[in-house]
């Protein structure tokens, strides 16, 4: 056995504290991420989430007047809902960049790192944007 | 340069890959058309959203968006799955309860534009 191997043991496995404290991600591996969680996000709670809503608002006046005002006027759905906004609004930019990726567009370092900010920076300002709209 | 490789596995990870791209664009354009019809509709009242979701092309347009996420979903959390899910036998049990999970948004979903 070399003397590199012995003082360096490999494979080294990332915590998720290493991750967030001790390695400096690059822009992209956020975007990455936060797609993975949003994704997951989505599929659980949020399309049941929803299904629920589309349910009672389709099934009678009373339904979606329950859900307009009674449900979704609480601080709780409303929040609940940016949540899901951005979650959305994360997943289907990080999804077009993924896309346009594929195709060869945008692989360069700095074109790449460029398209990672956008998608944070279109979601997050649209999320802001519909929160306050939510809100007022 | 050609790199020939050997692929090795079931072999269905291409199709997987290419019906996680179709299935997003599908979902993409449904997103996008439903956000147009609602900026330039009239405000939302019951009627209005009844009418809208008892129109054929818009159960069939949301019934293939419930297809193509159902789908999605499934190739997306099963990429988690195959990642973090340790041992093989509580990532199977992942993976019965996501198809479960995802039959049961499908049903729910045929029940609520249907009825």
């Amino acid at each position: 056995m070399s003397s590199a191997a012995a003082k360096k043991p490999r494979p080294k496995y990332l915590s998720l504290t290493a991750l967030l404290f001790e390695i400096r991600l690059p822009a992209s591996a956020w975007v990455s991420g936060m797609h993975r969680i949003s994704g997951a996000l989505l599929f659980f709670p949020f399309v049941a989430w929803l299904l629920y809503l589309l349910d009672t608002s389709l099934a009678s006046e009373q339904g979606f007047q329950h859900v307009k005002v009674d449900y979704l006027g609480s601080p709780l759905a409303k929040l609940g809902l940016i949540v899901f906004v951005w979650a959305y609004l994360h997943h289907f930019f990080a999804g077009i960049r993924f896309l346009l990726l594929d195709l060869n567009k945008g692989i360069d370092l700095v074109p790449a790192r460029r398209s990672s900010y956008a998608v944070f920076a279109v979601s997050l300002a649209l999320t802001a944007f519909i929160g306050w709209r939510l809100w007022s | 340069m050609v790199v020939k490789r050997v692929v090795v596995g079931a072999h269905y990870g291409l199709a997987s890959w290419l019906a996680q791209r179709v299935t997003a664009v599908v979902m993409a354009l449904y997103s996008v058309i439903l956000l147009v019809v609602f900026l330039r509709g009239a405000p939302l009242s019951y009627g209005v959203w009844k009418d809208l979701f008892a129109q054929g092309w818009m159960r069939v347009g949301t019934l293939l968006f419930a297809v193509s996420l159902a789908w999605h979903a499934w190739v997306g959390v099963r990429d988690i799955l195959m990642d973090y899910a340790r041992p093989d036998s509580l990532r199977f049990a992942l993976q019965v309860i996501t198809i479960l999970v995802i039959a049961a948004y499908l049903g729910w979903t045929v029940q609520i534009l249907w009825r």
